[in-house]
């Protein structure tokens, strides 16, 4: 029972510390970003005093503001803090993890996004809707790529649970698989489009006719705003984790002692600093694109995650 | 099969016959002239590193040389070859329009499923560890001749002819350790003479037709009918 005990607090603890530590990373691509461009960095604690001071801000309400769009924020947070917790960071073997699967996790972000949408629609501005069709319609084009890049998965570790996956990959050491070399470029491309970052949409954008995701959280402010702006962050940080501990799960804690877990938080550290750089030199080489190249960036990653689940088959397992 | 019972080496050994098949996808979605030639080039150097990891892993050592004649010929002098024509001819920077992308994609999609299905009984002959990769092979050569149908600029359906020749060599390589050294020389020659040839019909083309879209090749009588 004691045992037990530990576990859920650890894994409440390790939700916290996701949460938590998600602004840091958006801090810190910032932070690189701006030295790759030769710009002075704010600092990488940045992010959390902008949600410090929309917090403390008044939230302004459009007249014919429904109930939809003022649960909204709390609905796309709460589902992005349950993803935050079924997705091993610092350790494995934690009950959280028993409870829901890969397909779960991408069920939360569809579920975030469904009301971020219908909370564009809601005050019936244009930009809103503009905002609500394209997201849309980028995410019917994305699921199916993450989705075949996790049945990849699935089927490599024969289970859809992460942490099976992540100790299955543990217990088999340094093995190079063709898939995996595929599913990781397809999950980075599908977590760029996801996030909202360059080349599909840029963050920092105040262009209206190229917005997307700033275009639906157009009319959100004070704390409204504040919660879409963390879980945005972290969803961002979520992906970071999988790529990172999925395709790459060294030194991640498998056994609760308090050595084990600093470790894991010193190389999921590392991993995602390492991953924040790679994501700052990519969007600073590349060139937003036009809303109309999307479809062909994504019909490339929905390949990607294919050609991985084929060279799974007929490479991993056939003959 | 398990994969961690294979040596490092042969892991790699798969993985870049999975990076080669990447290739032939990106030579299909590829539509810039320049491009496609510096792709065709990607696909020559990793297939000379698959035969090289190949000798590696088997000990036949005329593989090397094998190796070694694929990097020079098609990593380094028919790109350059083609290259240089794309740059004579001014088409280097031109941009070509396809059918869909996306139909010829999955269209390519369908075809490897085809080719693991095809390969199957082949694969279950043969007991090297390469032997899942004839499957792969047989791919690379019915995806250039899909790129060969879906383009109409001539000097693509040059890269597409070449890269069936990348197909059947590395089928050669992983299904019985590469063919005797004087057919691979009489064929790396071959494929060398071809490219110098073609580079003569390009400029035989668009003389006749003032393009190297080679669909107006049916209209000529008629064009020349009309002109009369």
């Amino acid at each position: 029972m004691a045992g037990d005990l530990t576990g859920w607090l650890l894994a409440l603890l390790q939700t916290l510390l996701f949460i938590g530590s998600a602004p840091l990373l958006t801090g810190w691509v910032k932070v690189v970003k701006c030295r790759l461009q030769n710009r002075a960095a704010p600092s990488v604690l940045q992010p959390y005093r902008d949600l410090r001071k929309l917090f403390r801000k008044e939230v302004v309400l459009a007249a014919n503001a429904s109930w939809i769009f003022r649960s909204s924020p709390y609905i796309l947070l709460g589902a992005m803090v349950l993803a935050a917790a079924v997705v091993p960071l610092i350790a494995v073997h934690l009950p959280t993890a028993v409870i829901a699967d890969v397909i779960v996790l991408v069920g939360f972000f569809a579920l975030g996004r469904f009301f971020l949408a219908l909370a564009g629609m809601d005050i019936g501005t244009a930009f809103g809707g503009m905002g609500s069709s394209r997201e849309m319609s980028i995410s019917s084009l994305t699921e199916p790529a993450m989705l075949m890049a996790v049945f990849t998965l699935a089927m490599t570790a024969s289970t859809t649970n992460l942490e099976t996956v992540v100790q299955y990959i543990l217990d088999q050491g340094l093995v190079l698989r063709p898939s995996f070399v595929f599913a990781i470029l397809a999950v980075m491309m599908v977590a760029v489009a996801e996030t909202g970052r360059i080349p599909i949409d840029n963050p920092a954008t105040h262009l209206e006719l190229t917005m997307i995701h700033e275009a639906m959280v157009l009319e959100y402010s004070g704390r409204h705003l504040a919660l879409i702006e963390w879980a945005a962050q972290i969803k961002l940080m979520i992906y970071g984790v999988l790529v990172a501990n999925i395709f790459f799960p060294w030194g991640i804690a498998t056994q609760a002692t308090a050595a084990t877990l600093l470790v894991g938080i010193l190389a999921i550290a590392a991993k995602l600093a390492l991953l924040g750089i790679v994501l700052a030199i990519s969007e600073t080489l590349v060139a937003k694109m036009r809303l109309f190249q999307v479809p062909r960036f994504l019909s490339i990653a929905f390949l990607l995650a294919l050609l991985s689940m084929l060279s799974h088959v007929i490479l991993e397992t056939g003959g | 099969m398990n994969l961690q019972l294979l040596s490092l080496y042969e892991q790699a050994i798969l993985v870049l016959a999975a990076m080669v098949l990447f290739t032939s996808f990106a030579l299909l979605a590829q539509t810039r002239i320049a491009n496609l030639i510096r792709l065709f080039a990607w696909q020559g150097i990793l297939l000379s590193a698959t035969t090289v990891m190949v000798a590696m892993v088997s000990k036949q050592h005329h593989l090397y040389i094998s190796g070694l004649l694929t990097f020079v010929l098609k990593a380094l002098m028919i790109p350059w070859m083609l290259n240089r024509l794309a740059i004579r001819l001014d088409i280097h920077r031109k941009v070509e329009t396809t059918a869909n992308q996306t139909v010829v994609l999955l269209g390519a999609a369908a075809l490897v499923v085809f080719c693991y299905y095809v390969a199957l009984p082949i694969a279950q002959l043969s007991a090297g560890i390469t032997r899942n990769v004839i499957a792969i092979s047989l791919a690379v050569v019915l995806l250039a001749l899909l790129l060969i149908i879906t383009r109409r600029k001539a000097i693509s359906q040059v890269v597409g002819f070449m890269s069936m020749e990348n197909g059947l060599f590395f089928a050669a390589v992983v299904s019985t350790y590469g063919m005797p050294m004087v057919v691979e020389l009489g064929v790396a020659f071959d494929v060398l003479v071809a490219a110098i040839l073609f580079g003569v019909f390009f400029f035989q083309i668009r003389a006749s037709i003032d393009s190297l879209d080679v669909d107006r090749l049916n209209r000529l009588t008629e064009a020349q009918e009309v002109e009369e």
